[in-house]
This record gives C-alpha cells, sequence and structure tokens, in this order.
C-alpha cells in the first residue's frame, strides 16, 4: 500500500508579524498512504498545507514532489504538478452553478458538454452523484464537498490535500468519504488528512505527523495509540477529565409546545412544530448539520425571533411572545454561534460587551444610565472566572483569539445565573483546552440547578455533555433519546443519514 | 409628424451614453467593485472627448480619447481601493465630485465653440450608437459564455475562492474598473460630441447615477441593462416631445419623468423575487468589499 515518499518537506519555516506559524517542519507522505496533520487550532496545520498548495511561499526549509524540488509560485502550478486540495471553508462560488464551479478550478477546461460528461463519468465512478447544471447554493453541505472533491479528482491528483473535511458532514457521509478516500489511496494518490477529531484519524489513517505550536512534536501510528494519548501528544500535556458527576435531574424549568415559525431569509429554515422539556440539572444535547434550524431554533428560544404566545414556557411562566429582555430577566439567557458579530460587537470593549447581554439582569443600567463601575466589575469577574486571558475590559472583542473570546462568552451568561442557558456550537473552532473549561463550566451550571441546552455539530460533544439527546432535521426536532447506550450510527440515521450518497464503486 | 421610427432612432440616440455607463459599470459589479464614479468618469470622458474632437477635427479620436480619460481617472480609484483598500463608496462619490471639479476647470476655454459633424453609420445611426448595440451581445457572450468572464464572476462572486484557487483578484479587478471606465467616458463624450454638440459644465446632468440605478434593477444582466436604458431614453424622448407640443405641464415634471419612470418600472421588475439568492442571478457576493490577501 504504502510506496516511497512521494511528497517531502524540510526544515520549513514561515513567520508572520508577531507569530511563528511553522518552525522547522518535516515530514514526508508516501504514494498510496493517508497521512494525517494533526494538531490544536493554531497549531500551523492550515499554514504548512496553504505552502504546499502554493498560497503561501516558506521563508526557509525545502519541499520535494516526486523527488523534484517544489516550489509553487501559486496553486495553478501548484495543481500543475499534480497537486489538489479541498479546503476547510468551501472554496465554492455560490452564484455558480456546480460545472462552473469546477471549471474555474482546472487550468484548462474543456468545452461546456464535455465537461458535463467528465463531471458524470467521474462521479458515477466514485458513487459521488452531482447534477453539473445546479447552483451551489441549492446544495446541502455534503454535496458540496462533493464539487470539491470531483473538481480535484478530474485533475488526477498525486497528492491530495484535505483540510478539516469531515466537520460538516453526518457520520455516514463521512464513512462515504473515507471510503472515496480510501479508493484513491489504493489507486497511488498520495492523501493528506488535517482533523483535530482523533477517532476519525485513529480509525482511516496510515499515518500522523502531529504539530504543536508551529512544529513537528511527533509522528505515529494512530492505530497504535489511543485517543487520549494522541491528544496529550497534540496539547503537550495530559487532557482534563471531564466532570458529570453530582447532577440531579430536578423540576421542568423549560417548556417548548409546538413552536413553528416561517424561515427569517431565503437561506434559513422554518422551524417545524419544534417541542421539548428541559429539567433543572439536567444538559439538554440538540445535534444536527449545519442549515438545518440551530440558529433559527436559537433564535426563537433568546426571542430575537418572536414566536407565539404559550409555545415558550420558563418555570410555568409563558414568555411565547415576549422579546430578548424580558426573556433574559426572567433568566432565559443564550449564547449564540457566532462569537463575532452576533453573540460579541468586535469594536466593542469588553466592558461594553458585558452590558450588551448582561444589562437587565445585573443591573448594570440605572434610570437609563450605564453603571460604568458595576460594568467593569462584572466584566473583570468574568475575566478572572472564566482565565480569559486578556490585558483587561478594556480590550475590544476582536483583539481576543477565539478561544478567548468564547470563554468570555460563555462566562457571561453562566455568571448570570441563568434558570435556562442555550448555547449553539460552544466549543466551535476552540482549541481543546479552552473547549474542555468551557464544557466543564456548562457541566458546573447545571450542577447548580440550572438547565441547558447545548445545539452543536459536534457529535463527540454532545455525548459527552448531554443526558439526553435529539437531532434537529430540516427545523424539526426529533424526540430525544438517553445519551448513555447510544451509538454513532444510530446518531447519524437520527440526523437524517447519508443524503442520497453511495459507496465507491470502482 | 411623431412617427414611430423617428422616435425609434430618437430613443437609440438618447440611451447611448447611458447604455455605455451602465454596461461597463455592469462589468466593474459582475467583479465584485461597486464604483460610484460613474458621474465623475463620464464628466471627464464628455470634456476629454469633446476637446480632442474639437482641436484634432476628428470625432473618432475624440472619443478614443474619452475612453482613455475615462479610464485615467478611474484608475485613481482603482489605486484607492486596490492598493490602499480604501472604501470603496466613498472613493466612488470622492472620484464623481473630482471629476466634475477637474472637468469644469479645464473645460473654461472650450464653452462656446462647436464640435466637428460626424459621419454617420448605416442607416443614417451614429456609429457610436451602433457600437453600443453590438456591445451588449458581445458583453453577455463574455459573461456567460467566455473562460475570462467565468474568471471575471468568480472574482466578484467570492473573492476569497477565486483567490484560494490561484486567480490574481486584484488584476482582474483592476481591468474591471479600467474598462468600466473607458465605457462611461465614451457615454459622457456621446453627449458632448453627438447630442449637444458643445461643452457645458455639468453637462452629464445625473446619466452616472441613473446607469448605476440600471445596473443594480437589471439584476446584473446584460440585457437588463439595454432595456433600462431604453426605457431612460424613451420617456427622454417622449417628454421632449411633450414639451415641444406645448402640453399644460410644468416643465420640471416632464423633465424629470426619465428619472423617474426607470426607477419606478425597474423597481417593480426587480422587486418579484430578483434578490433572492436562489432565484438566479442576484448581486455579486463580494461587491463593495475589499479584498486582502496574505501571503
Amino acid at each position: 500500500m504504502a510506496g516511497a515518499a512521494l511528497f517531502r518537506a524540510e526544515g520549513i519555516g514561515k513567520s508572520y508579524p508577531g507569530v511563528r506559524a511553522n518552525d522547522d517542519v518535516s515530514f514526508d507522505v508516501a504514494a498510496g498512504e493517508i497521512h494525517a496533520l494533526l494538531g490544536e487550532n493554531g497549531a500551523g496545520k492550515s499554514t504548512l498545507v496553504k505552502m504546499i498548495y502554493g498560497l503561501v511561499r516558506p521563508d526557509e526549509g525545502a519541499m520535494t514532489l516526486a523527488g523534484q524540488p517544489h516550489q509553487p509560485a501559486d496553486p495553478r502550478e501548484a495543481r500543475s504538478q499534480g497537486v489538489a486540495m479541498v479546503f476547510q471553508h468551501f472554496s465554492l462560488f455560490d452564484a455558480l452553478t456546480v460545472a462552473e464551479n469546477i471549471a474555474l478550478g482546472m487550468e484548462n477546461p474543456p468545452a461546456r458538454r464535455e465537461l458535463a460528461a467528465r463531471i458524470a463519468k467521474v462521479s458515477q465512478e466514485f458513487g459521488l452523484p452531482l447534477n453539473p447544471a445546479r447552483r451551489i447554493v441549492t446544495l446541502s453541505a455534503g454535496e458540496r464537498q462533493r464539487v470539491e472533491i470531483i473538481r480535484c479528482l478530474l485533475q488526477n491528483p498525486r497528492l491530495l490535500i484535505m483540510d478539516e473535511p469531515t466537520s460538516v458532514l453526518t457520520p455516514q457521509e463521512a464513512e462515504l468519504l473515507f471510503a472515496t478516500l480510501r479508493k484513491l489511496a489504493d489507486q497511488g494518490t498520495a492523501i493528506l488528512y488535517i482533523s483535530h477529531k482523533l477517532e476519525e484519524i485513529r480509525a482511516h489513517c496510515d499515518r500522523a505527523t502531529i504539530l504543536r505550536h508551529g512544529k513537528v512534536v511527533d509522528s505515529c501510528d494512530p492505530r497504535a495509540h489511543s485517543a487520549r494519548e494522541l491528544a496529550a501528544m497534540m496539547v503537550g500535556g495530559e487532557m482534563r477529565l471531564i466532570d458529570r458527576t453530582g447532577r440531579q435531574a430536578g423540576d421542568v424549568l423549560l417548556e417548548v409546545r409546538g413552536l413553528s415559525l416561517p424561515a427569517p431569509n431565503a437561506e434559513g429554515t422554518a422551524l417545524k412544530n419544534v417541542s421539548l422539556s428541559l429539567r433543572a440539572g439536567e444538559i439538554l444535547g440538540i445535534g444536527g448539520v449545519a442549515g438545518n434550524g440551530q440558529e433559527e431554533l436559537l433564535a426563537a428560544l433568546s426571542g430575537e425571533m418572536r414566536s407565539a404566545p404559550g409555545m415558550v414556557a420558563l418555570q410555568g411562566r409563558d414568555l411565547g411572545g415576549s422579546g430578548p429582555v424580558h426573556r433574559r430577566k426572567a433568566g432565559l439567557l443564550t449564547a449564540p454561534e457566532d462569537r463575532l458579530g452576533h453573540a460579541a460587537v468586535p469594536d466593542f470593549s469588553l466592558t461594553e460587551n458585558t452590558l450588551l447581554t448582561a444589562g437587565p439582569r445585573k443591573g448594570l443600567v440605572k434610570n437609563g444610565l450605564i453603571d460604568r463601575a458595576a460594568a467593569k466589575n462584572f466584566a473583570e469577574a468574568v475575566i478572572k472566572g472564566f482565565d480569559v486571558r486578556t490585558p483587561g475590559p478594556g480590550t475590544a472583542a476582536r483583539a481576543l483569539s477565539g478561544g478567548n473570546l468564547q470563554k468570555f462568552v460563555i462566562g457571561r451568561e453562566v455568571m448570570q445565573n441563568p434558570v435556562v442557558l442555550v448555547v449553539n456550537q460552544p466549543t466551535w473552532g476552540v482549541d481543546a483546552g479552552a473547549a474542555a473549561s468551557v464544557r466543564q463550566s456548562l457541566l458546573d451550571l447545571a450542577r447548580s440547578g440550572a438547565g441547558v441546552i447545548v445545539i452543536s455539530q459536534d457529535l463527540d460533544e454532545l455525548l459527552e455533555l448531554s443526558d439526553r439527546f435529539c437531532a434537529l432535521n430540516e427545523g424539526r426536532l426529533s424526540d430525544p433519546r438517553p445519551t448513555e447506550g447510544l451509538s454513532l450510527d444510530e446518531i447519524g440515521l437520527m440526523l437524517g443519514g447519508a443524503h442520497g450518497m453511495e459507496v465507491a464503486h470502482i | 409628424m411623431i412617427d414611430p421610427l423617428s422616435i425609434f432612432l430618437l430613443l437609440l440616440s438618447a440611451s447611448t451614453p447611458i447604455l455605455f455607463a451602465a454596461l461597463g459599470e455592469l462589468i466593474v459589479e459582475r467583479a465584485g467593485v461597486l464604483n460610484l464614479g460613474v458621474e465623475g468618469m463620464m464628466i471627464t470622458g464628455a470634456l476629454a472627448g469633446f476637446a480632442v474632437a474639437y482641436v484634432s477635427g476628428s470625432p473618432f479620436l475624440g472619443f478614443a480619447a474619452a475612453a482613455t480619460g475615462g479610464a485615467a481617472v478611474s484608475l485613481l480609484f482603482a489605486v484607492l481601493t486596490q492598493f490602499l483598500l480604501a472604501n470603496q463608496v466613498a472613493s466612488g462619490l470622492a472620484l464623481t465630485l473630482f471629476g466634475l471639479g477637474l472637468a469644469a476647470l479645464f473645460g473654461k476655454p472650450f464653452e462656446g465653440v462647436k464640435a466637428p459633424p460626424m459621419i454617420p453609420g448605416p442607416f443614417r445611426i451614429n456609429w457610436i450608437v451602433w457600437l453600443g448595440l453590438v456591445m451588449v451581445p458581445l458583453i453577455w457572450w463574455f459573461l456567460n459564455r467566455s473562460r475570462g468572464g467565468l474568471i471575471l464572476r468568480g472574482v466578484g462572486e467570492n473573492h476569497d475562492a477565486a483567490h484560494a484557487l490561484g486567480y490574481n483578484v486584484r488584476l482582474v479587478r483592476i481591468g474591471a474598473i479600467a474598462f468600466g471606465g473607458a465605457m462611461a467616458g465614451i457615454g459622457g463624450a456621446f453627449i458632448s460630441i453627438a447630442t449637444v454638440l458643445q461643452w457645458t459644465e455639468g453637462m452629464t446632468a445625473g446619466a452616472g447615477w441613473i446607469a448605476l440605478a440600471i445596473v443594480v434593477f437589471s439584476n446584473w444582466t446584460a440585457t437588463g441593462v439595454l432595456v433600462g436604458a431604453w426605457l431612460f431614453g424613451g420617456v427622454t424622448v417622449l417628454q421632449l416631445r411633450l414639451q415641444a407640443a406645448g402640453v399644460k405641464v410644468p416643465v420640471q415634471l416632464l423633465s424629470m419623468a426619465p428619472y423617474l419612470a426607470t426607477i419606478i418600472v425597474l423597481v417593480l421588475i426587480s422587486a418579484r423575487q430578483k434578490f433572492s439568492r436562489r432565484a438566479g442571478g442576484a448581486a455579486p457576493g463580494s461587491l463593495g468589499q475589499n479584498f486582502h490577501a496574505l501571503r
């Protein structure tokens, strides 16, 4: 299976102002191998693959591809040498068709009809059905990824780079992706696979190179190590164990009945007859692939989207028709997914940002005037209580790293002693250490008697945190099931399965 | 006296300045750049074209100079927005003010003189009118069928993705801006060289703003731009005829009729779901956003 080294990097280094993104990175990838690049956010994985793909030029070091020096000046040159890449954030053009998107990713695209025929042939061969005339906006996340993969496959790549490809896929779609990758590897393509999903790497990758703070810290066979050991290599120390103990289910705090709302805009999802109940001390996990109504559900619970009276009740009090301020006063707090722009105003200081949600509940506004001192004290308490690394409460929100801002956003809600807290994607794009502390704070909050709803696309996170699990699929919420004993397969089916994918048949 | 053919010929002539400016701006906006300086580029073209045509005696040389002049001032905008990453709205407004002032200053010596006569093209229709009509299918073909047009649309739709695929976002945009400037310049010169036959300060009279509106309401299509320009031209001709016929409607109302009618009709046309990205064409995804690549 794995042959001689196809790609080799030696002593690669790259600096940005104030950051050493890569430092003396050396590794190699063999033809026919699925090679994992593991590391926390900010470990330098993306910078490294961008250099291989010609998007960024290394400051020092050398790369070789099949024995020849590899110094692509731009992605086109990299593509012509057989390097293809599927991006973490899709590099697709929403308003263009599948065929146009694929043509833009090729050096010399054939005429329209021939291109359509070739797309059909490759998608048939790999079991990735696609209609070349469809516009990208109408496709699901899984289908979009198919477009990217087929765009790569049409160029017969020797080295295929995949940057966190499974973060938007259901487990079934992810399985099919790996089936496709394995076929490709068996045909001799080298695959460089970036992820921080350890189980996935253990199951499917032949070798792993682990990066930490821009340096290669280890190289191993991921199948020979446990996920815990890999995580320890990634973060450079033992991971703190999550403490789930000491919680007791109490009275029903939040009752949602028959919540239906039309889609807020053309790209949104309508909520269809959503019902749930949440007890004190309980964590309810809501899973689903992005775009199935997560944002809308959070907005409906926070009061940003008004529902009809009778749809939402907190401790027996009807809040269905009231807006965010009223709901916050009653104790129903929320932390939305988008940290910069939705949960926090980027150019406001942390003090000002605390005012935005904690104003009503913490008495930071008196007689229409802001109590600056109280706001600053509260911001400082959040910074201290949640280990937010920042010079002080006067810092602008945008100056914080993703993990630190997330700790701040969650901490700001938790420290208001909510009756019920709803969070969406609490650890999205946050490194492992910060993610663990955010999760622990949610568990601690539940232990103190609050109810917590965690909406997330990270199934491992939901399984780790929640007592009961439901799936959100096209705006419909499934019946909750106890998380204990729930398998990933069952969850995948709850999420709506693989949306028409089939296994590759070569 | 009002026979349909002569009305149509007048309509073609009245719509030509706006057609040129709007087709140029269409390319600019499809590349993801919002250049609000159309009026400034038109007036620059109107003066440059008139001056060269007057001095050289060749109207065609004048149009070439108008295209060059329009492109030259548009490159100021390009430097501001593509290299210095200045705000596009503010830079475009500045370009309009700059162009109006510049043309007024250098236009003083050309006040009161008459443009050289033009040789009419086939069917006694001005060559530049023909050129405008040919540009519509050409630009449609470029945008929808050619490789270059696909890249241009890609850059306008998602500049990050285009950059990630290795396209030079900045270069594509500078080219589009210069083309838009040249087209606006020709449109402006048509007013001074072929319609009014002399130079007066501020003679483009807001045509650039109508061209901008037409691009938006055309849903960013070449055919839509043609419809919008003809509508404007048609109502212009009509209200002039009504004024000449001495209809008892205040002149001010008649004069504003073309602007009002164009906006109202185009709003009605575009109201039906046109702004939904699922429904079909719509604003380019990166319109008005500056692009900065980290290397």
